[in-house]
Protein backbone atom coordinates (compact mmCIF):
# COMPACT_ATOMS: atom_id res chain seq x y z
CA UNK A 1 0.00 0.00 0.00
CA UNK A 2 3.09 2.23 1.15
CA UNK A 3 3.79 4.64 -1.90
CA UNK A 4 0.45 4.88 -3.94
CA UNK A 5 -0.63 8.46 -4.56
CA UNK A 6 -3.99 9.77 -5.53
CA UNK A 7 -4.26 13.64 -7.69
CA UNK A 8 -6.36 16.63 -7.08
CA UNK A 9 -7.01 18.68 -9.53
CA UNK A 10 -9.41 21.56 -8.65
CA UNK A 11 -8.86 25.17 -9.04
CA UNK A 12 -10.97 25.85 -5.56
CA UNK A 13 -8.60 25.87 -2.23
CA UNK A 14 -12.10 25.56 -0.40
CA UNK A 15 -13.16 22.01 -3.09
CA UNK A 16 -9.18 20.97 -2.22
CA UNK A 17 -9.39 21.47 1.12
CA UNK A 18 -12.24 19.32 1.32
CA UNK A 19 -11.05 16.06 -0.56
CA UNK A 20 -8.06 16.77 0.88
CA UNK A 21 -9.91 15.93 4.45
CA UNK A 22 -12.09 13.59 2.55
CA UNK A 23 -9.41 11.00 1.39
CA UNK A 24 -6.79 11.09 4.02
CA UNK A 25 -8.87 8.54 5.71
CA UNK A 26 -7.64 6.31 3.12
CA UNK A 27 -4.51 5.01 4.66
CA UNK A 28 -0.99 4.85 2.99
CA UNK A 29 -2.26 7.51 0.31
CA UNK A 30 -0.03 10.49 -0.30
CA UNK A 31 -2.88 13.14 -1.80
CA UNK A 32 -1.29 15.72 -4.05
CA UNK A 33 -3.04 18.84 -5.25
CA UNK A 34 -3.15 20.68 -8.62
CA UNK A 35 -4.52 24.19 -8.98
CA UNK A 36 -5.78 23.57 -12.99
CA UNK A 37 -5.84 21.40 -15.56
CA UNK A 38 -2.02 22.30 -16.82
CA UNK A 39 -0.47 21.99 -13.24
CA UNK A 40 -2.54 18.45 -13.30
CA UNK A 41 -1.04 17.53 -16.53
CA UNK A 42 1.95 17.96 -15.28
CA UNK A 43 2.19 16.21 -12.32
CA UNK A 44 0.05 13.45 -13.79
CA UNK A 45 3.14 12.98 -16.31
CA UNK A 46 5.86 13.35 -14.16
CA UNK A 47 4.84 11.17 -11.48
CA UNK A 48 2.78 7.90 -11.01
CA UNK A 49 -0.78 8.27 -9.93
CA UNK A 50 -3.42 5.60 -8.78
CA UNK A 51 -6.37 7.62 -9.29
CA UNK A 52 -7.19 11.36 -10.06
CA UNK A 53 -10.03 13.62 -9.49
CA UNK A 54 -10.80 16.52 -11.50
CA UNK A 55 -12.83 19.12 -11.94
CA UNK A 56 -14.27 20.34 -15.56
CA UNK A 57 -14.18 24.31 -15.19
CA UNK A 58 -10.65 25.15 -14.50
CA UNK A 59 -8.73 28.14 -15.84
CA UNK A 60 -5.80 27.34 -18.42
CA UNK A 61 -7.15 23.67 -19.22
CA UNK A 62 -10.48 22.57 -18.11
CA UNK A 63 -11.09 19.06 -16.87
CA UNK A 64 -12.23 17.43 -20.14
CA UNK A 65 -9.26 18.57 -21.84
CA UNK A 66 -7.42 16.88 -19.32
CA UNK A 67 -8.86 13.52 -19.51
CA UNK A 68 -8.86 13.31 -22.93
CA UNK A 69 -4.84 14.25 -23.04
CA UNK A 70 -4.68 11.35 -20.23
CA UNK A 71 -6.60 8.96 -21.75
CA UNK A 72 -4.23 9.37 -25.02
CA UNK A 73 -1.05 9.15 -23.26
CA UNK A 74 -0.70 5.13 -23.24
CA UNK A 75 0.85 5.14 -20.10
CA UNK A 76 -1.68 6.55 -18.30
CA UNK A 77 -4.36 5.07 -20.03
CA UNK A 78 -5.40 2.77 -17.28
CA UNK A 79 -5.38 5.72 -14.59
CA UNK A 80 -9.00 5.56 -12.67
CA UNK A 81 -10.50 9.34 -12.99
CA UNK A 82 -13.48 10.64 -11.14
CA UNK A 83 -15.00 13.80 -12.44
CA UNK A 84 -15.93 16.45 -9.63
CA UNK A 85 -17.99 19.03 -10.92
CA UNK A 86 -21.13 21.72 -10.60
CA UNK A 87 -22.60 20.30 -13.78
CA UNK A 88 -25.37 18.30 -13.31
CA UNK A 89 -26.91 17.53 -16.58
CA UNK A 90 -26.82 13.94 -18.41
CA UNK A 91 -25.10 14.94 -21.28
CA UNK A 92 -22.16 16.62 -18.98
CA UNK A 93 -22.12 13.11 -17.13
CA UNK A 94 -22.26 11.12 -20.70
CA UNK A 95 -19.62 13.45 -22.43
CA UNK A 96 -17.09 13.38 -19.19
CA UNK A 97 -17.75 9.65 -19.45
CA UNK A 98 -17.22 9.28 -23.18
CA UNK A 99 -13.97 11.23 -22.69
CA UNK A 100 -12.66 8.10 -20.36
CA UNK A 101 -13.89 9.40 -16.86
CA UNK A 102 -14.28 6.13 -14.37
CA UNK A 103 -17.14 8.49 -12.69
CA UNK A 104 -18.95 11.49 -12.25
CA UNK A 105 -19.92 13.40 -8.96
CA UNK A 106 -22.18 16.36 -8.49
CA UNK A 107 -21.69 19.22 -6.28
CA UNK A 108 -22.35 19.74 -3.38
CA UNK A 109 -20.44 16.77 -2.62
CA UNK A 110 -20.03 14.48 0.87
CA UNK A 111 -16.82 13.60 2.41
CA UNK A 112 -18.27 10.01 3.00
CA UNK A 113 -19.61 9.74 -0.71
CA UNK A 114 -15.40 10.63 -1.90
CA UNK A 115 -14.25 8.17 0.14
CA UNK A 116 -16.67 5.23 -0.97
CA UNK A 117 -15.78 6.48 -4.67
CA UNK A 118 -12.34 5.85 -3.86
CA UNK A 119 -12.07 2.75 -2.39
CA UNK A 120 -14.37 1.15 -5.07
CA UNK A 121 -11.84 2.87 -8.08
CA UNK A 122 -8.78 1.79 -6.05
CA UNK A 123 -10.47 -1.68 -5.68
CA UNK A 124 -10.22 -1.17 -2.08
CA UNK A 125 -11.83 -3.81 0.79
CA UNK A 126 -13.57 -1.56 3.02
CA UNK B 1 8.36 -106.97 6.65
CA UNK B 2 8.53 -105.93 10.34
CA UNK B 3 10.07 -103.08 9.52
CA UNK B 4 7.39 -101.97 7.67
CA UNK B 5 4.98 -102.71 10.27
CA UNK B 6 6.77 -100.71 12.35
CA UNK B 7 6.11 -97.51 9.69
CA UNK B 8 2.62 -98.37 9.44
CA UNK B 9 2.53 -98.12 13.11
CA UNK B 10 4.30 -94.44 13.61
CA UNK B 11 2.36 -92.58 10.65
CA UNK B 12 -1.45 -93.72 12.34
CA UNK B 13 0.36 -92.41 15.47
CA UNK B 14 1.17 -88.87 13.79
CA UNK B 15 -2.82 -89.04 12.45
CA UNK B 16 -3.87 -89.72 15.59
CA UNK B 17 -1.64 -86.65 17.43
CA UNK B 18 -3.05 -84.66 14.69
CA UNK B 19 -6.85 -85.44 15.39
CA UNK B 20 -6.10 -84.45 18.67
CA UNK B 21 -4.30 -81.43 18.06
CA UNK B 22 -7.49 -80.33 15.66
CA UNK B 23 -9.54 -81.28 18.58
CA UNK B 24 -7.17 -79.26 21.26
CA UNK B 25 -7.80 -76.25 19.06
CA UNK B 26 -11.32 -76.01 18.62
CA UNK B 27 -11.61 -76.70 22.41
CA UNK B 28 -10.03 -73.81 23.14
CA UNK B 29 -11.84 -71.32 20.40
CA UNK B 30 -15.28 -72.92 22.33
CA UNK B 31 -13.87 -71.62 25.40
CA UNK B 32 -13.03 -68.13 24.34
CA UNK B 33 -16.18 -67.77 22.45
CA UNK B 34 -17.68 -68.70 25.58
CA UNK B 35 -16.08 -66.46 27.76
CA UNK B 36 -17.00 -63.87 25.63
CA UNK B 37 -20.56 -64.98 25.60
CA UNK B 38 -20.11 -64.66 29.35
CA UNK B 39 -18.96 -61.27 29.55
CA UNK B 40 -21.58 -60.18 26.82
CA UNK B 41 -24.30 -61.74 30.07
CA UNK B 42 -23.49 -59.84 32.50
CA UNK B 43 -23.22 -56.54 30.75
CA UNK B 44 -26.76 -57.58 29.67
CA UNK B 45 -27.55 -58.24 33.43
CA UNK B 46 -26.23 -55.39 34.75
CA UNK B 47 -27.93 -53.21 32.24
CA UNK B 48 -31.42 -54.60 32.50
CA UNK B 49 -30.87 -54.41 36.51
CA UNK B 50 -30.41 -50.49 36.41
CA UNK B 51 -33.13 -50.25 34.38
CA UNK B 52 -36.64 -49.06 34.94
CA UNK B 53 -37.94 -51.95 36.55
CA UNK B 54 -41.69 -51.08 37.01
CA UNK B 55 -44.28 -48.35 35.38
CA UNK B 56 -43.38 -46.04 38.49
CA UNK B 57 -39.67 -45.99 36.95
CA UNK B 58 -40.58 -45.40 34.12
CA UNK B 59 -42.90 -42.54 34.82
CA UNK B 60 -39.83 -41.36 36.97
CA UNK B 61 -37.69 -41.50 34.15
CA UNK B 62 -40.17 -39.66 31.73
CA UNK B 63 -40.57 -37.19 34.02
CA UNK B 64 -36.57 -36.40 34.42
CA UNK B 65 -36.69 -36.19 30.52
CA UNK B 66 -39.38 -33.98 30.42
CA UNK B 67 -37.95 -31.89 32.48
CA UNK B 68 -34.45 -31.44 31.33
CA UNK B 69 -36.52 -31.19 28.01
CA UNK B 70 -38.10 -28.27 29.27
CA UNK B 71 -34.82 -26.54 31.03
CA UNK B 72 -33.17 -26.95 27.50
CA UNK B 73 -36.26 -25.11 25.90
CA UNK B 74 -35.54 -22.45 28.63
CA UNK B 75 -31.76 -22.09 27.86
CA UNK B 76 -32.98 -22.13 24.06
CA UNK B 77 -35.60 -19.27 25.09
CA UNK B 78 -32.54 -17.17 27.17
CA UNK B 79 -30.17 -17.76 24.48
CA UNK B 80 -32.53 -16.32 21.59
CA UNK B 81 -33.72 -13.40 24.01
CA UNK B 82 -30.09 -12.56 23.99
CA UNK B 83 -29.49 -12.87 20.56
CA UNK B 84 -32.55 -10.73 19.88
CA UNK B 85 -30.52 -7.56 22.33
CA UNK B 86 -27.28 -8.16 20.96
CA UNK B 87 -29.02 -7.96 17.16
CA UNK B 88 -30.69 -4.62 18.90
CA UNK B 89 -27.50 -3.29 20.25
CA UNK B 90 -25.76 -4.00 16.49
CA UNK B 91 -28.64 -1.77 14.84
CA UNK B 92 -28.25 0.87 17.17
CA UNK B 93 -24.65 0.72 16.59
CA UNK B 94 -24.83 0.73 12.85
CA UNK B 95 -27.43 3.89 13.12
CA UNK B 96 -24.91 5.34 15.16
CA UNK B 97 -22.30 5.03 12.88
CA UNK B 98 -24.56 6.00 10.07
CA UNK B 99 -24.86 9.50 12.35
CA UNK B 100 -21.47 9.94 13.33
CA UNK B 101 -20.28 9.69 9.66
CA UNK B 102 -22.58 12.35 8.91
CA UNK B 103 -21.52 14.40 11.27
CA UNK B 104 -17.95 14.26 10.41
CA UNK B 105 -18.71 14.65 7.15
CA UNK B 106 -20.99 18.34 8.18
CA UNK B 107 -18.22 19.13 10.20
CA UNK B 108 -15.46 18.87 7.93
CA UNK B 109 -17.72 20.87 5.83
CA UNK B 110 -18.24 23.64 8.08
CA UNK B 111 -14.18 23.33 9.71
CA UNK B 112 -13.32 23.74 5.96
CA UNK B 113 -15.68 26.82 4.96
CA UNK B 114 -14.56 28.34 8.74
CA UNK B 115 -10.52 28.10 7.85
CA UNK B 116 -10.95 29.15 4.10
CA UNK B 117 -13.06 32.39 5.37
CA UNK B 118 -10.73 33.43 7.93
CA UNK B 119 -7.41 32.04 5.86
CA UNK B 120 -7.21 35.67 4.43
CA UNK B 121 -7.29 39.69 5.37
CA UNK B 122 -7.59 40.69 1.69
CA UNK B 123 -11.19 41.55 0.89
CA UNK B 124 -10.98 40.53 -2.46
CA UNK B 125 -10.06 37.28 -1.12
CA UNK B 126 -12.67 37.05 1.24
CA UNK B 127 -15.40 37.33 -1.14
CA UNK B 128 -14.34 34.85 -3.40
CA UNK B 129 -14.18 32.52 -0.64
CA UNK B 130 -17.73 33.35 -0.15
CA UNK B 131 -18.33 32.62 -4.00
CA UNK B 132 -16.37 29.42 -3.93
CA UNK B 133 -18.42 28.21 -0.34
CA UNK B 134 -22.08 29.16 -1.95
CA UNK B 135 -21.06 27.46 -4.75
CA UNK B 136 -19.40 24.26 -3.97
CA UNK B 137 -20.36 23.21 -0.31
CA UNK B 138 -24.24 24.72 -0.62
CA UNK B 139 -24.82 24.62 -4.38
CA UNK B 140 -25.90 27.80 -6.07
CA UNK B 141 -26.33 28.21 -9.35
CA UNK B 142 -27.00 31.87 -9.31
CA UNK B 143 -26.33 34.12 -6.13
CA UNK B 144 -25.40 37.48 -5.18
CA UNK B 145 -22.91 39.09 -2.34
CA UNK B 146 -24.01 42.40 -0.99
CA UNK B 147 -22.31 44.67 1.34
CA UNK B 148 -24.02 47.86 3.25
CA UNK B 149 -23.01 50.63 4.38
CA UNK B 150 -23.88 51.54 7.51
CA UNK B 151 -24.82 55.18 7.60
CA UNK B 152 -27.34 54.85 4.16
CA UNK B 153 -28.38 50.88 4.78
CA UNK B 154 -28.14 50.52 1.15
CA UNK B 155 -26.95 46.92 0.38
CA UNK B 156 -24.55 47.39 -2.90
CA UNK B 157 -23.75 43.87 -4.76
CA UNK B 158 -20.01 43.20 -5.14
CA UNK B 159 -19.80 39.75 -6.29
CA UNK B 160 -22.47 37.69 -7.97
CA UNK B 161 -22.06 34.34 -9.67
CA UNK B 162 -24.47 33.35 -12.64
CA UNK B 163 -25.32 36.75 -13.68
CA UNK B 164 -23.87 40.00 -14.30
CA UNK B 165 -22.97 41.68 -10.88
CA UNK B 166 -24.44 45.13 -12.26
CA UNK B 167 -27.49 43.38 -13.05
CA UNK B 168 -28.17 42.77 -9.34
CA UNK B 169 -30.48 45.49 -7.30
CA UNK B 170 -29.32 48.07 -4.97
CA UNK B 171 -30.94 46.99 -1.73
CA UNK B 172 -32.26 48.79 1.22
CA UNK B 173 -32.24 47.36 4.91
CA UNK B 174 -35.41 46.73 6.48
CA UNK B 175 -37.15 46.58 3.07
CA UNK B 176 -38.42 43.23 1.35
CA UNK B 177 -37.40 40.03 1.57
CA UNK B 178 -33.76 40.59 1.88
CA UNK B 179 -33.98 43.70 3.72
CA UNK B 180 -36.08 42.21 6.42
CA UNK B 181 -34.08 39.14 6.83
CA UNK B 182 -31.02 40.94 7.27
CA UNK B 183 -32.58 43.73 9.64
CA UNK B 184 -33.99 41.14 11.80
CA UNK B 185 -30.90 38.41 11.26
CA UNK B 186 -32.53 35.62 10.67
CA UNK B 187 -32.02 33.30 7.42
CA UNK B 188 -34.92 34.01 5.21
CA UNK B 189 -35.90 30.90 2.88
CA UNK B 190 -38.42 31.79 0.58
CA UNK B 191 -40.60 29.35 -1.79
CA UNK B 192 -38.12 27.14 -3.56
CA UNK B 193 -40.30 26.51 -6.80
CA UNK B 194 -40.07 30.08 -7.58
CA UNK B 195 -36.39 29.55 -8.22
CA UNK B 196 -35.14 29.70 -11.73
CA UNK B 197 -34.45 32.74 -13.06
CA UNK B 198 -31.50 35.39 -12.25
CA UNK B 199 -32.28 38.91 -10.97
CA UNK B 200 -31.49 40.68 -14.59
CA UNK B 201 -34.65 39.13 -15.59
CA UNK B 202 -36.82 39.30 -12.78
CA UNK B 203 -35.97 36.64 -10.67
CA UNK B 204 -36.95 36.15 -7.15
CA UNK B 205 -34.65 35.46 -4.30
CA UNK B 206 -35.15 31.86 -2.83
CA UNK B 207 -32.61 32.35 0.64
CA UNK B 208 -31.37 35.56 1.84
CA UNK B 209 -28.29 34.74 4.52
CA UNK B 210 -27.91 37.88 6.25
CA UNK B 211 -24.13 38.64 7.23
CA UNK B 212 -24.22 40.74 10.72
CA UNK B 213 -21.30 41.14 13.32
CA UNK B 214 -23.10 41.17 16.48
CA UNK B 215 -25.69 43.86 15.76
CA UNK B 216 -24.70 45.48 12.88
CA UNK B 217 -25.40 44.74 9.54
CA UNK B 218 -22.36 43.90 6.92
CA UNK B 219 -24.09 42.93 4.05
CA UNK B 220 -25.67 39.57 2.71
CA UNK B 221 -25.70 36.30 0.08
CA UNK B 222 -28.66 36.11 -2.10
CA UNK B 223 -29.49 32.83 -3.61
CA UNK B 224 -31.63 33.21 -6.55
CA UNK B 225 -31.20 29.42 -7.86
CA UNK B 226 -29.70 26.31 -6.73
CA UNK B 227 -27.71 23.33 -9.44
CA UNK B 228 -30.32 21.56 -11.22
CA UNK B 229 -28.81 18.54 -8.63
CA UNK B 230 -29.49 20.61 -6.13
CA UNK B 231 -33.36 19.86 -5.01
CA UNK B 232 -33.71 21.32 -1.80
CA UNK B 233 -31.85 22.41 2.03
CA UNK B 234 -30.59 20.11 4.28
CA UNK B 235 -29.29 20.25 7.90
CA UNK B 236 -25.73 21.31 6.73
CA UNK B 237 -27.13 23.82 4.75
CA UNK B 238 -28.73 24.98 7.66
CA UNK B 239 -25.57 24.49 9.37
CA UNK B 240 -23.76 26.42 7.01
CA UNK B 241 -25.88 28.93 6.65
CA UNK B 242 -25.55 30.12 10.09
CA UNK B 243 -21.91 29.82 9.87
CA UNK B 244 -22.05 32.43 6.48
CA UNK B 245 -24.42 34.37 8.61
CA UNK B 246 -21.64 35.06 11.08
CA UNK B 247 -17.70 34.09 9.97
CA UNK B 248 -18.59 35.57 6.29
CA UNK B 249 -19.85 39.07 8.12
CA UNK B 250 -16.69 38.97 10.39
CA UNK B 251 -13.97 37.68 7.59
CA UNK B 252 -15.46 40.78 5.51
CA UNK B 253 -15.43 43.28 8.41
CA UNK B 254 -12.09 42.51 9.46
CA UNK B 255 -10.86 42.92 5.49
CA UNK B 256 -12.69 46.16 5.42
CA UNK B 257 -10.73 47.37 8.96
CA UNK B 258 -7.46 45.93 7.73
CA UNK B 259 -7.84 47.65 4.38
CA UNK B 260 -8.88 50.90 6.18
CA UNK B 261 -6.08 50.31 8.34
CA UNK B 262 -3.28 49.83 5.57
CA UNK B 263 -4.23 53.07 4.55
CA UNK B 264 -4.36 55.11 7.59
CA UNK B 265 -0.69 53.41 7.93
CA UNK B 266 0.50 54.50 4.49
CA UNK B 267 -0.80 58.01 4.74
CA UNK B 268 0.78 58.39 8.43
CA UNK B 269 4.20 57.41 6.99
CA UNK B 270 3.60 59.90 4.17
CA UNK B 271 3.56 62.21 6.39
CA UNK B 272 6.17 60.97 8.52
CA UNK B 273 8.11 61.21 4.96
CA UNK B 274 7.36 64.17 4.34
CA UNK B 275 8.73 65.25 7.64
CA UNK B 276 12.15 63.76 7.61
CA UNK B 277 13.14 64.55 4.35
Amino acid sequence: MAGQRILIVEDSPTMRQLLVFALKRLKGFEIVEAQDGMDGLRKVTSDHFDLAFVDINMPVMDGLKLISLIRGEPSLAAMPICVITTEGAQEDRERAISLGANEYLTKPIQANKVLSVAKSLLKLDN
Amino acid sequence: MSETNENDGRERGEAVLAIFQRGAEFTRQILDENSRLRLELNDVQQRHFHAAQSDDDWEKLRQELISKIEELQNQNLTMLEQLRLIQGENQDFAERYVEVEEENNNLANLYVASYQLHSTLDSGEVVKVILEIVINLIGAEIFCVYVAEEETGIMTPVAAEGDDVAACPLLQIGEGFVGESVESGTVAIGDPSTQGRPPSKGGEPVVSIPLRVDDRPVGAIVIYKLLQQKDGFSPLDNELFTLLAGHAATAIFASRLYAQSERKLSTIQGFIDLLTN
